[in-house]
């Protein structure tokens, strides 16, 4: 009898597991959950006003050590050159849909006044840390190349890669022109580390970690995110089925 | 989740032909309206999925921390190594915080709107003022301990008070309804890094990020434990004549017990 209930106790719990995997593999069933993803997006940006900024906090606020996460070190001998150069001879192309496309040495980008910031940055994980930010506004590189009219998308494609695939992110032009996001190129009063993106990575406060690509080489504006790479709008999106969205 | 009883019960004088030995034709009244079965068996997919896939992305980071910061060199006040919690307690079973965090945000939405429309209703059609809160006369404490002392000793309600939500009931329901769920969602839109910025408040009602993530989880488990609690009771109270008015409405009323 115990045996018996034990049995059906299993066997209900294994079906009823057995049919969330089996839902979760289902396209069909994903798409309906996708759908509730567009509903999330759509009603933050409803009850967002466009600059609503993310929280600034103070200095006592920040995390004593800002941990780094994903890439720690790019490989290749292309980027370690880099590192030896201690950066000199970066330069961060513009391009895409841009009227006058750019490539802007790094040094004159730390040379123009900039913007500081002391935000939180929120893993997808779950963890959290406090950190002080140095860097332009991406809204002023792009109205300086002229960002085409047909742009609707602001990809970021990244010195370093996951396996063979390089990493890329990319977010709207509401976040391209937030007031917040910006290249950084500074860090808790230094410049950026190489764990945490030397020597340029994105901030896009209001969302999730993995959106704020680091070791930025070239920015491209683009119509439509279909023809990059896998087409989903980042490395995480392609490879791990990420939300492209990350404000929750 | 809820038991809710119509204050006047339509009686149903219905012989039952199913069990032999019954001496008496039991009375059978209509407990549950519409709404209140309808919420019920939601979430009770609902919160099931949502624990579930909320324990997947728990093994994403198990450690919990107060305040505004929380990462891998701060001090959790609750920690765990490795992935703590098993595959058949999650949704899905492997890892995966993609797909967890799928379910977890779509159905986060049934969670919220269930219950915007159950309140809603519950205070239109009355269901709130009449069977949930608490009457001046409940809540004194000789009442609650004698309710205390049946539930203890498994004396469960009989005739028409088994119609009613007793004290201990109302109390875990509506703490349910008005705290733990409410929490939940509030906790919940508080870690959005978006509602953070078009909701600035969120971070200061629970004192930053990683505190309200800390009670996110708490809220979590004390949703659990009433959960675990609520179905025992279902279990020692009579699971099909209970399970059966969840899902009719109708219950068939035990026969008033000779007071002791």
């Amino acid at each position: 009898m115990i045996d018996r209930r034990r049995f059906i106790a299993t066997g209900a719990s294994g079906l009823l597991l057995g049919g969330c995997d089996r839902l979760n593999d289902s396209p069909g069933f994903r798409g309906v959950l996708r759908s509730a993803e567009k509903l999330t997006m759509a009603s933050q940006r409803l009850i967002s006003p466009r600059d609503a900024l993310a929280r600034e906090y103070g200095e006592s606020d920040m995390s004593p050590i800002f941990r780094s996460n994903g890439t720690r070190m790019p490989g290749g001998d292309e980027y370690a050159r880099h590192v030896a150069e201690q950066f000199a001879n970066w330069r961060l192309i513009v391009d895409g849909l841009v009227a006058r496309p750019l490539s802007i040495p790094l040094k004159t980008l730390r040379s123009i006044p900039h913007r500081v910031q002391i935000t939180r940055h929120d893993c997808v994980e779950g963890w959290s840390a406090i950190g002080k930010w140095h860097g332009l506004e991406l809204s002023r590189i792009l109205n300086h190349a002229g960002l085409s009219t047909r742009a609707k998308y602001i990809v970021f494609h990244c010195a370093d890669r996951f396996g063979d695939k390089p990493y890329y992110e990319s977010i709207d032009l509401i976040d391209a022109f937030h007031p917040q996001t910006i290249i950084a190129w500074g860090m808790n009063g230094h410049l950026l580390p190489v764990p945490n993106g030397a020597p340029l990575r994105l901030r896009v406060e209001r969302q999730l970690g993995y959106k704020q690509a680091k070791y930025i080489q070239r920015i491209q504006a683009v119509d439509n995110l279909a023809s990059v790479y896998a087409g989903k709008g980042g490395y995480w999106e392609d490879n791990a089925d990420y939300e492209w969205y990350a404000g929750i | 989740m809820i038991v809710s009883p119509m204050d006047q019960p339509t009686v149903f004088d219905e012989p039952l032909e199913a069990e032999p030995p019954a001496p008496l034709p039991r009375r059978v009244a209509y407990r549950h309206r519409l709404p209140t079965r309808l919420w019920h068996w939601v979430n009770a997919l609902t919160v099931f999925v949502m624990l579930m896939s909320g324990l997947m992305i728990f093994n994403a980071h198990p450690h919990l921390y107060w305040g505004k910061f929380g990462a891998n060199f701060d001090h959790p006040w609750l920690t765990f190594s490795g992935r703590p919690i098993p595959g058949w307690a999650t949704i899905p079973s492997n890892y995966n915080l993609a797909a967890a965090r799928r379910w977890h945000l779509a159905f986060a939405w049934l969670l919220s709107i269930g219950l915007i429309l159950f309140l809603v209703t519950s205070l239109i059609n009355r269901h709130a003022q009449r069977d949930l809160a608490p009457t001046r006369e409940e809540v004194r404490p000789s009442h609650v301990w004698r309710d205390i002392r049946e539930h203890a000793r498994l004396r469960f309600p009989t005739g028409d008070a088994a119609l009613r939500y007793n004290i201990l009931q109302k109390f875990s329901y509506v703490a349910v309804i008005s705290i733990l769920l409410p929490l939940m969602i509030f906790t919940g839109l508080a870690m959005s890094p978006a509602m953070n910025a078009a909701w600035p408040w969120l971070l200061d009602i629970f004192g930053g990020r990683q505190s309200a993530r800390s009670i996110h989880f708490i809220c979590a488990m004390l949703l659990l434990a009433f959960i675990v609690v609520h179905l025992v009771m279902v279990f020692l109270a009579g699971p099909i004549n209970e399970i059966g008015s969840m899902i009719t409405g109708r219950f068939r009323v035990p026969p008033q017990r000779e007071e002791a």
